[in-house]
């Protein structure tokens, strides 16, 4: 890869790209606490007035070319900003303990799913403390009902929440070692230095936190201030930093869920309808199925029909031997073609009317249907008893899947214990708790632990997607563009699983006078104006909106997958700035140049041109896109270059596609403020320009009478090693002045894939109407039986050794 | 039932379960050994990567009736003692290029990697980039780029 990355193995190497602005900043102070324990625990409160200001409005309109944007709500308030302040008003606490060793504890209130979210803390935790970083250690919290919307894992907001109350915990506990080892050393506080652990004297004594440990501790709970470190002085925060949980994953020590050796809780699986959400009948060989080697119970439940055995593979094989009457689900006359044709029903006409002197040019395109499946299949495990009962899962909302077990099994919420547990991907699956409840609904019925563990097969079909839409563009124009205009038709979003309701209260309080849904609501953080294209106006229609599709088991399951409307709102506006630069005779580069509406976007723009090499020549049938996009506080550009030879197109690999092949790509960006940890953040990016480009490219499920086509990575394409860039590079600039932390998990996704389809325009002279572009192509894969609902695993194994 | 023997991570195993149970769950639900990973049970996510007998392959997609007393099975947790080391140079190269994400398809993306290498070495030439590209793991997280410097520089400490 190109030399933009910083290079973990020189720690001193940070690149003048991923280093965050040196300007000094004065030292803030914060309230925290001092909790009565045996050894130090320092805390504090989970935001509070004093942390935040009022956010600032972006400026508009003031890079010069065409005509300002009529104001957005994301333009001064955006999706970040909610999720910050929906952390803002629990009081209570998060706590750093200190051990005997001089090690910090804490427990994480946000989940660990490979987002590095557990490192980013660490790494806080020690710069705060002066701690070498493998002394913090890291632990994720229980569902912690007190917390309310402040343990949530979602909206790429974690850092940019809880960035000052680690650290204000952090620092009073750093204050109470210095005055401890005052005492001890018999100096003054202030002519105390720490350093890895260790304080030392200016005579030269010293003494370790270990030994403050207990001297340091309190014996009342008593609010105290805190300073904290000025960002000028960080060692550890915005160094590239190494993951601390990496070891145990590449031993395989990494504990996933089904994992877990929890007594009792055998393998489990559910028997699910050949449709989506179908119902239950009777079951006509219950009894000669629990017969089965391995098979310990079968029952049905409101999903479908559950096994537990010995073994997963018994499972699959009792799953696949049940004979069941299957009621229809309430999409069965639902495909592809039905939905697409619904959601451009629901479209209205343009709201703002053409003038007899301005040309109209109008476009729409078609999303599909995408697999949120994460490797880590859903999965929980569940030991309910008469008076209580105990969870364990990946849960990015453990309170919301405490609540609805307790209603579920009729207890109350003490009576559950969710352990929260890290996951082997999310992309919004795990922000709900299908497995979790599903795992209680067994436990509960059969009395006995479950290791409950879906199917790929379910995954893909009976799993969570990112909705089908249409976006319908339309702008008028002369000299310039004086209205733009943007319609996004999606099938519901499920919001059900408490993160809108974060969102909309904090919208109702801080944007006052206006009422929105969930939907509208996050519709609207998301979509802020970035082109001087006079009247601008973005709005938000849903389908399947039915009061039975808003059941738990309703209409389509849906969920955002790693980002909400962004990858589809934003393709849909940087294709069609594509297209209307053409109409206006220019070329998509320079266009955006003359109509971005800010600095940091035409900055982005220039160094996204500059390091991809925008324009430069390429063979026929290779072609370069970039794109615009800003979410979670990241300003970002992207260029793609795709190769859309016939030569490249048709390369064959066994059981997968290759299609058009993205051959280099940069993502630029300026994040909010300091990136706690520049490597993890370029992990995101990379990770989020692949999702970008396979959703552009292949990655789709097919809607067929009720029923998803596939069932395996083999049918499901998204990215593979064959599909892989031959170059990507991340770059990192200098950070704005904001308050806010950026956000990373989903940053990539939405500038990827408009760059990706913007690049197919350019490299095929067609522009795509239709996403991923292959969608409409005959599957290319034989679609596995819906019942028995499994595919059985093969034997040949050892065929393929190598 | 049926008792079936074979060598797992050095030490010698026998199991009591029907001949038709793939090797993955003999593995992970009887003997509790878990880094070989679920993720498709079809032989395509790779997840489940090992190694018999010194070579790459996917026991969710082999009975146990067809492993053979005197195979060898290495899962991600044996594969340092195979260079009775604490860390087989492919798993220090995943360490130093920040490989891991999530971590869930890591165990069976190294055990490949190390295969992929011997192979190409068994063949008398160097890894290229088709063998890399001939990988089939899938990563969900999107760590491929890692994987594919991890692969080349483990390769040259293998």
């Amino acid at each position: 890869m190109a030399g933009h990355r910083a290079d973990p193995a020189e720690p001193d190497a940070v690149s003048p790209d991923t280093s965050f602005s040196k300007e000094p900043t004065s030292r803030r102070r914060f309230l925290g606490y001092l909790l009565a324990a045996p050894t130090l625990v320092a805390a504090a409160e989970l935001g509070g007035p004093t942390v935040f200001g009022a956010p600032a409005a972006n400026a508009a309109g003031d890079t010069g070319g065409g005509i300002p944007p009529s104001p957005q709500l994301a333009d001064s308030y955006d999706l970040t900003d909610a999720l910050v302040h929906a952390a803002r008003p629990t009081a209570n606490l998060i706590t750093i303990t200190l051990d005997e060793n001089g090690h910090a504890h804490f427990e994480l209130h946000r989940t660990e799913v490979g987002q590095g979210i557990s490192t980013t803390v660490a790494m806080l935790i020690a710069e705060e403390m002066d701690l070498p970083l493998e002394h913090v250690h890291v632990t994720l919290a229980d569902a912690r009902p007190e917390l309310m919307t402040n343990q949530l894992t979602g909206g790429s907001s974690s850092v940019s929440s809880i960035y000052y109350p680690v650290r204000t915990a952090a620092a009073v506990a750093k204050g109470k070692l210095l005055e401890a080892a005052s005492l001890v050393l018999g100096e003054q506080a202030n002519f105390l230095s720490s350093k890895l652990g260790v304080i030392t004297s200016s005579a030269g004594r010293s003494v370790s936190y270990g030994d403050l440990a207990t001297k340091a501790a309190s014996d009342s709970t008593k609010q105290v201030e805190a300073d904290l470190k000025s960002e000028s002085d960080f060692t550890i925060v915005g160094k590239p930093t190494r993951r601390i949980d990496a070891l145990d994953a590449v031993t395989g020590r990494k504990q996933f869920t089904t994992d877990l050796d929890v007594p009792g809780a055998k393998p489990t699986m559910v028997c699910r309808p050949p449709t989506i959400n179908g119902t239950v009948g009777s079951v006509n060989n219950a009894e000669q199925v629990r017969r089965m080697p391995g098979i310990t119970d079968v029952v049905t439940i409101s999903s479908g029909v559950a096994v537990r055995g010995e073994t997963y593979g018994q499972c699959i094989d009792a799953v696949n031997a049940l004979d069941v009457n299957w009621g229809p689900g309430p999409v069965d006359g639902e495909s592809d073609a039905t939905v697409e044709q619904k959601l451009k029903d629901a479209t209205p006409p343009a709201v703002i009317p053409p003038t007899p002197a301005t040309k109209t040019l109008e476009r729409q395109y078609t999303f599909a249907f995408v697999n949120g499946s994460a490797l880590g299949v859903n999965a929980a495990i569940a030991d309910v008893k008469s008076d209580s009962a105990e969870i364990w899962s990946t849960l990015k909302i453990p309170i919301a899947a405490q609540e609805a077990i307790a209603e579920l099994l009729g207890m109350a919420i003490t009576q559950v214990t969710c352990h929260v547990i890290p996951g082997g991907g999310s992309f919004g699956r795990t922000l709900f708790h299908d497995a979790a409840l599903e795992a209680a609904e067994i436990s509960h019925k059969i009395g006995k632990p479950v290791r409950l563990m879906w199917h790929r097969a379910d995954d893909c079909r009976q799993g969570r997607v990112h909705p089908m839409s249409v976006g319908t563009m339309r702008a008028s124009f002369a000299n310039d563009v004086v209205s733009f205009e943007q319609h996004h038709a999606s099938v519901r979003t499920d919001f059900g699983h408490g993160l809108g309701d974060a969102v909309s209260s904090s919208v109702a309080t801080h944007v006052p006078g206006v009422s929105y849904t969930v939907s509208e609501a996050i519709f609207l953080l998301t979509t802020p104006s970035f082109y001087n294209f006079g009247i601008t106006k973005t709005l938000l229609t849903e389908t399947h909106q039915s009061p039975e599709n808003n059941q738990p088991r309703g209409g389509f399951n849906t969920s955002s997958v790693r980002n909400v409307y962004s990858p589809n709102t934003a393709t849909t506006r940087e294709l069609f700035v594509d297209e209307l630069a053409e109409k206006m005779g220019m070329d998509p580069y320079n266009f955006r140049r003359k109509y971005v509406k800010n600095e940091k976007l035409l900055k982005v723009l220039d160094k996204a041109a500059e390091v991809g090499g925008y324009g430069q020549p390429t063979p026929n049938g290779v072609g370069h896109g970039i794109a615009l996009h800003h979410e979670y506080k990241q300003t970002m550009a992207c260029f793609v270059e795709l190769d859309c030879r016939p030569e490249t197109v048709n390369r064959k690999v066994r059981d997968g596609v290759t299609g058009p092949r993205v051959t280099r790509g940069v993502l630029v960006t300026i994040p909010g403020h300091v990136v706690v940890n520049p490597l993890g953040m370029e992990a995101m990016m990379q990770g989020g320009f692949i999702d970008g480009f396979a959703q552009a490219l292949t990655a789709s499920v097919h809607l067929d009478r009720g029923s998803i086509a596939e069932a395996s990575w083999d049918n499901f394409f998204y990215c593979r090693q064959w599909n892989l860039p031959f170059e990507f590079t991340p770059v990192i600039l200098p950070a704005e002045e904001s308050e806010t932390p950026a956000g990373a998990g989903e940053m990539g996704v939405a500038p990827a894939f408009a760059a990706t389809a913007c690049a197919y325009r350019a490299a095929t002279g067609t522009t795509p109407t239709h996403f991923p572009i292959n969608h409409n192509d005959p599957l290319p894969f034989e679609p596995y039986p819906h019942e028995p609902p499994l595919p059985p695993s093969p034997t040949n194994g050892l065929d393929y050794a190598y | 039932m049926p008792e079936h023997t074979f060598t797992l991570n050095g030490k010698q195993v026998t199991v009591d379960t029907e001949d038709n149970v793939r090797l993955l769950w003999v593995i992970r639900d009887l003997l509790g050994v878990t880094g070989p990973k679920y993720g498709c049970g079809i032989n395509v996510c790779k997840a489940c990567t090992s190694h018999i007998n010194g070579k790459a392959f996917n026991p969710c997609s082999v009975q146990v009736a067809d492993v053979e007393p005197d195979d060898e099975i290495t899962t991600i947790e044996g594969l340092a003692d195979t260079v009775e080391s604490d860390l087989h140079p492919m798993q220090e190269a995943w360490l130093d290029h920040d490989v891991v994400q999530c971590g869930y398809c890591q165990p069976g993306q190294i055990m490949a990697a190390v295969a992929t290498v011997r192979k190409a070495r068994d063949e008398g030439r160097e890894l290229s980039d088709a063998d890399i590209e001939g990988i089939r793991n899938v990563c969900r997280c999107g760590t491929y780029f890692r994987i594919r410097e991890a692969i080349k520089d483990g390769a040259t400490r293998m």
